[in-house]
């Protein structure tokens, strides 16, 4: 394959990729061909080792066995700064930008500009206003990071790269933290560097994004590729089976099943709240919206809009400035986080490794947070019947694998989100905060959390869903409200909300009409 | 007259304060705790009674004393950078070693448990405050703070260092070696906070068993009082060397006990530290063991 796969013009080819981290083997014989000027999805559940073989082609991890050649060249094991001397960079998740510094000392880090000893700080400003009006990635060069937008904190991520001279970029899962029309503006530029014969490899779960951009797909699924389409001669559901190894009801299939909400008055209700953010000016701004029983209502916004606050001002974890929170006509505000949880709400934090587990703990263990006075007799932990408690959660919420004893830190993204799900709605309670509650979770582990999340619903719960994903926002909300600054500036019953309306709101743009 | 004295004793006394305070910045700034400044300093100080009484004269005094400063900072680079210990417990580590080394070899070179010989040093002992100012030490640790804040804001050196401090993972997605970027800031680090301490030796013309007495822990605090900042923390060594001159000047006035008076530099520490400064934001990946593979 590798002779032909040379005369064939390929930008990039791995083949053979193993990685093991400890006992986990991330990448178990990955093959990966992308041709020069292709823009290629590589898609995979969480967990299928995209993100590694990506690394390992970025220089960041060396493979334990496996071929990777650029251009035709063996460029096997090499480091960052030589993958970055040849022209291949990555846009991380997480961004690997420096708070503290400006734009444009980020674009330079490690090639500064210097006059004499001193660094020219004025010419990276230049090269950086010259590419950005070249690409279209717009960025002010004396922000601070730290003070971006995260769609302006990718631009800059990416202009990075190209400042660099990037000819090969893969971006891992970039649309995860932007607004629609950030989503169609990053289109535009990945499509121009394309054009200009740049290679992109886009790593991604959405299987839309797949469809609209790319021209070629690489399938990944437990280390392994499975699978290699044209885009143009494959269909989202082909693409699911190949992801999860079986059919999946897709979001916008499930979402037709919503019934009509039960009615009732207000479970959860929100008034006039507003809530300090971290740096004291005001993140949630006189915020009301009463959610009733058998009623979800979906908060959708560009992250930063107030959405962190809202959630952890409700469940106890920030004060609230002003205004009130009613759960069945109880008033929260004046109450501790344990004391809400006892009177009702139940809460799956958007930060599951920062508030929902504790990752060095077990899976029983993490499944009773919480609740530990009542798996405890006279101040000790009943062992017994916390290990009844794991049995039946990880049956009844198909936690995998299946060992109670296991640290948290072992399983999987979407496993460790089932072991919060199971705590938080493996209990008694009336209204559920679910913040993030499918993120960086796979294909399969989202299909049963959607249901999980309607089946509570339908019991009569009162749900306020918290999402960046606004697929999973309209594939499960009864209401849609949309935060931007603070403020809910639009609150849609489903069926008059379509996306187009929802992603103007969140940029602030549909004021017009609230 | 009065005033002209007070301000020359605040230079001297905030000498030592300078070198430790700008290296201290240097090594924080790279994500490296520098607790080890305290023995960096009287590594220091030992380092130049040694030079200077075998024939050094001040000059071999401060070569030497910046040798013994940077081989106990690559000690510390060694344990922290490479194998990757935890950088407090190393550093106090590091302080009482010197502790123990300086007072080992004191015995053996001079035979003394407390001090040193008389050594040459700069000027004569005793002839009062203006000696001071022929020191080429006392500029040198002025002059240090705008040559650290340049080093820091301007250099492509001073820019890695600040991204290596925030966001090691970031420095090296980009190709910047981050273990030697943290190395040298410390090897930096040793090297001005010995020569706080070789000003201090020279200055009391011999070594005696823990001069330093918690300055380079005072460093440090001025460091954070200075927010991470060269100029800053400069300001604050001349604000602590200040109140240390009072307590001086205080103790001759016989209203206040003189207990309480020589409280006075460490209360005022304590304050700066609780809240005057509000709060300080140190480099992210300030103490964290083992952020990036070497």
């Amino acid at each position: 394959m590798s002779v032909s796969a040379r005369a064939a013009g390929l930008a990039v080819e791995m083949v053979g990729i193993e990685k093991s981290f400890g006992a986990v083997r991330a990448n178990r014989g990955a093959d990966l061909a992308v041709r020069a000027g292709e823009i290629h999805a590589l898609v995979g559940e969480n967990g299928a080792g995209k993100s590694t073989l990506m690394r390992v082609l970025a220089g960041l991890y060396r493979p334990d066995a496996g071929v990777v050649r650029v251009n035709g060249r063996d460029v096997t094991g090499w480091t960052t700064a030589q993958a970055i001397a040849a022209g291949v960079a990555m846009v991380h998740q997480h961004f690997m930008l420096v708070p503290t510094l400006t734009v444009a000392e980020n674009v330079v880090l490690g090639r500064e500009f210097t006059k004499g000893p001193v660094l020219d700080l004025g010419r990276a400003r230049r090269a950086v206003a010259e590419l950005a009006a070249e690409t279209g990635l717009a960025v002010p060069p004396d922000a601070r990071v730290g003070e971006l937008s995260v769609g302006e904190a990718q631009r800059c991520e990416i202009l990075k790269t190209l400042f660099r001279g990037a000819r090969t970029l893969v971006l891992d899962e970039p649309t995860a933290v932007l607004s629609p029309p950030e989503v169609q503006d990053l289109w535009r530029v990945l499509r121009r560097l394309r054009d200009g014969g740049g290679t992109v490899i886009l790593i991604t779960h959405k299987l839309d994004e797949v469809m609209e951009i790319s021209d070629a797909v690489t399938v990944m699924r437990e280390g392994a590729t499975v699978a290699r389409f044209a885009t143009a001669a494959t269909t989202p559901a082909e693409l699911a089976r190949a992801m999860v190894g079986r059919d999946v009801a897709l979001a916008a299939e499930a979402a037709a099943a919503a019934p009509a909400p039960a009615g009732g008055g207000g479970a959860l209700e929100v008034r006039d709240l507003v809530v300090r953010g971290g740096r004291g000016g005001v993140a949630v701004d006189g915020v009301s919206f009463a959610i009733a029983a058998g009623e979800i209502v979906g908060v959708a916004g560009v992250e930063g809009n107030g959405q962190t606050e809202l959630v952890e001002a409700i469940a106890g974890l920030r004060p609230v400035a002003s205004g009130s929170i009613r759960l069945g006509g109880r008033e929260l505000s004046a109450l501790g986080p344990r004391e809400r949880a006892a009177a009702g709400l139940s809460h799956i934090p958007e930060d599951r490794h920062a508030r929902g587990l504790v990752l060095d703990f077990s899976v029983a263990d993490n499944l009773i947070l919480g609740l530990q006075d009542r798996y405890a007799r006279r101040g000790v932990l009943d062992r017994e019947r916390i290990g009844r408690n794991a049995r039946e959660k990880i049956h009844g919420f198909d936690i995998r694998p299946p060992d109670a004893a296991l640290p948290a830190r072992a399983l999987s993204g979407g496993n460790q989100q089932k072991i919060v799900i199971a705590r938080e709605m493996g209990r008694d309670f009336s209204a559920l905060l679910a913040a993030q509650p499918t993120r960086g979770v796979d294909v399969g582990a989202i299909e049963f959390i959607h249901a999980e999340l309607r089946r509570a619903r339908d019991a009569g719960k009162a749900i306020l869903l918290v999402s960046a994903d606004l697929d999973e926002i309209f594939a499960l909300s009864d209401r849609i409200a949309v935060l931007y600054r603070g403020r809910i500036v639009a609150l849609l019953p489903r069926r008059q909300a379509d996306k187009e309306i929802v992603g103007e709101y969140m940029t602030g743009a549909g004021r017009g009409a609230a | 007259m009065i005033v002209l004295g007070f301000l020359l004793q605040t230079v001297r006394i905030a000498v030592p304060f300078l070198f430790a305070a700008v290296g201290g910045v240097l090594s924080e700034r790279s994500g490296l705790v520098a607790l080890g400044l305290e023995g960096f300093m009287l590594g220091g100080a030992f380092g130049a009674v040694i030079g200077d009484f075998y024939g050094g004269g001040a000059w071999g005094g401060i070569a030497a004393g910046v040798v013994v400063g940077v081989a106990l900072a690559a000690l510390y680079a060694l344990c922290v950078v490479r194998f990757r210990a935890d950088q407090v417990i190393v550093g106090i580590a590091i302080n009482l070693l010197v502790i123990g080394a300086t007072r080992f070899f004191l015995l053996l070179a001079f035979d003394s448990a407390s001090n040193s010989p008389r050594v040459a040093g700069f000027g004569e002992a005793g002839r009062g405050l203006l000696s001071s100012l022929g020191n080429p030490l006392l500029w040198l640790g002025i002059l240090a703070v705008p040559l650290t804040a340049w080093l820091v804001h301007r250099t492509p050196f001073g820019l890695r260092l600040r991204a290596v401090g925030e966001h090691p993972e970031a420095a090296e997605s980009l190709g910047i070696r981050v273990p030697r970027v943290r190395t040298l800031a410390v090897l930096l680090s040793g090297a001005l906070a010995a020569l706080g301490g070789v000003y201090l030796a020279l200055e009391q013309h011999q070594f005696s068993d823990q001069m330093t007495a918690g300055r380079g822990f005072i460093a440090l605090a001025a460091v954070i009082f200075g927010r991470w900042d060269p100029a800053r923390a400069g300001v604050a060594c001349l604000l602590f060397a200040a109140a240390e001159t009072l307590e001086i000047q205080l103790q001759t006035v016989s209203v206040v006990p003189s207990q309480f008076v020589a409280m006075i530099p460490y209360v005022l520490t304590i304050v700066a530290l609780a809240g005057v400064v509000g709060r300080a934001v140190p480099p992210a990946a300030l103490g964290k063991t083992a952020t990036v593979a070497d």
